[in-house]
């Protein structure tokens, strides 16, 4: 029996994760089925969502919040981070909007959290 | 001189619900000062996700969830005017603020809520001995200058204080290529979220030393290392166990206090726990028709809980405008033994919740709701700890039953 807190909300619920032959027997201790999808994950194989900034010009402010499109593979996130950090995008920005497609090939794309009009 | 029915200040999580919830209550000229350039307040810079929730249904980042509160209210007539700080408030509802658009100026309002968010403890606050170099920071400051700026405040670092923005920079600094070596809480417990210690320390193989503290700061120009100590039951630091690390800065995330200078100056009694005002089931503080919400009454853990507040007093502030609110008795709140705080310190006789926190970690305990000898209602709790806010709901009838002094107390449960 292993014990996992999810992560997936602030709530935090404690887990119990039953696994057997590297396969997820049984879950419980979860209140919502997201702590499913957590637990299953983090037994098999951990993702995890990236929040990071990238340069804006012509903004307000410098930094333009930005997310993962999806959680990414947790072995994956230094490699993401570095290619967050060579992208420069110009104000205006709107949020939702994609500002890089497939992160170091994978499936996942970056998008803006704020809109940034040009000031 | 401007007149407003309305003036809010503080355009973050607090002030925007607020301004909404009043405005969908009939209240259509409402202001909201805002002293940043642009208005979410502290959610501008907690860029992470994990908000919103209970309000929107949906996991947002900070900025992303002040989006929608301003987008929310670019649908309706509040004004938000940025750029302007409020130098005074009176108790006749008088704001003096100065802005670079309007100058100094006057304004009248009928009503005003504080939503001005709640500020950090700083190194002065908590009296680490050792020398004053570059590199002490707190964790707010740092999250500013890294989030919205640009700036890397350092590469190799501690953090003292486990509270969430303490992990969360934890995390962020590490993201961005710094070293932190550790994470130092003075406690026996963590302050920060279970899922936050897992995520952002965890994660990254950062060690969190529980009954640990900062005994000395080293360097000149910069800091060079620090000094960490075990301490004992009393939080005194025990003699041999001093650890040293190499590091180049110092992050402080040891406690957050409601920012009230402006209230306290307008005559407002303070509440010596809360550090914010005391407050009666609407919001409303010891000053006819001045209500407060969010980080500015007490210091919360969700931001959905802030908008829920500034939400309430939002509602209240336009039932106060619309003179629709009937005044009755009046029941104080007492917190005992380990309950730490309750909210509202004041009530009246009207469906509404308490909200509550205890001083030191409990498990399986019971809440008790007592007036004299009389107990007017148990709740049984699992655990309760210090850093999650809990809440119990009273009705107008309990309150019915109620002296003109209602107990708030928790023992450990027994059948």
């Amino acid at each position: 029996m292993e014990e996992l807190i999810c992560i997936t909300c602030p709530k935090g619920c404690t887990l119990q994760v039953e696994v057997e032959q590297g396969k997820v027997k049984s879950i419980t201790g979860n209140s919502c089925p997201r702590g499913i999808v957590y637990a299953e994950n983090e037994i098999l194989h951990p993702m995890r969502m990236i929040t990071s900034t990238v340069r804006i010009d012509g903004a307000s402010i410098a930094r333009c919040p930005v997310m993962t499109s999806k959680p990414v593979p947790k072995e994956k996130i230094f490699d993401i981070m570095h290619e967050i950090e060579q992208i420069r995008v110009n104000a205006p920005v709107q949020m939702n909007q994609i500002l890089k497609e497939n992160l170091c090939g994978l499936d996942i794309h970056l998008i803006a959290t704020r809109t940034l009009n040009k000031k | 001189m401007r007149k407003h029915e309305l003036v809010i200040i503080g355009a973050g999580a607090a002030g925007l619900s607020c301004a909404l919830a009043s405005y969908h209550a009939g209240i259509k000229d409402i202001l909201i000062l805002e002293k940043e350039e642009d208005a979410g307040g502290i959610l501008n810079q907690c860029i992470h996700t994990g908000f919103g929730l209970h309000t929107f249904k949906e996991e947002l980042s900070g900025p992303a969830y002040a989006q929608r509160c301003i987008d929310l209210l670019s649908k309706t007539s509040v004004q938000i005017q940025c750029s302007t700080m409020v130098l005074s408030v009176t108790k006749e509802k008088q704001l003096v603020c100065s802005s670079s658009q309007y100058g100094l100026e006057t304004i009248q309002a009928k009503a005003i809520v504080f939503a001005t968010g709640c500020r950090e403890r700083s190194r002065g606050a908590i009296q680490i001995p050792g020398s004053r170099p570059a590199g002490v920071l707190t964790a707010g400051a740092a999250q500013r200058y890294l989030n919205l700026d640009g700036w890397m405040c350092g590469k190799k670092v501690i953090i003292l204080g486990s509270g969430d923005i303490g992990l969360i920079m934890a995390r962020r600094m590490t993201l961005e290529g710094a070293k932190v070596v550790a994470v130092a809480e003075l406690m026996p417990y963590s302050n920060g979220l279970p899922r936050n210690i897992k995520q952002c320390l965890d994660d990254f193989d950062i060690p969190l030393y529980l009954s640990h503290t900062i005994v000395k700061i080293e360097g000149k120009d910069r800091v060079s290392g620090v000094v960490l100590s075990q301490v004992d039951e009393h939080l005194q630091p025990i003699s041999g166990s001093e650890k040293h690390f190499d590091v180049d800065t110092v992050l402080l995330s040891v406690g957050l206090i409601p920012e009230n200078t402006l209230l306290e100056q307008a005559g407002a009694q303070l509440h010596p726990k809360t550090r914010g005002p005391v407050v009666d089931e609407r919001c409303m503080t010891s000053l006819d028709g001045i209500f407060a919400c969010g980080n500015s009454l007490h210091v919360h853990d969700l931001v959905d809980f802030v908008f829920a507040e500034g939400q309430r007093a939002g509602y209240a502030a336009a039932e106060y405008l619309k003179k629709t609110y009937m005044d009755c008795n009046v029941i104080m709140v007492r917190p005992e033994g380990n309950i730490s705080y309750v909210l509202p310190q004041k009530l009246h006789t009207s469906d509404t919740k308490l909200l509550y926190r205890v001083k030191t970690p409990m498990k399986n305990a019971e809440l008790i709701l007592m007036s004299k000898d009389k107990v007017l209602k148990r709740v049984r709790k699992v655990s309760l700890i210090p850093s999650i806010m809990e809440e119990i709901a009273v009705t107008k009838e309990l309150l019915q039953d109620c002296d003109e002094e209602l107990i708030v107390e928790v023992k450990p449960w027994k059948n």
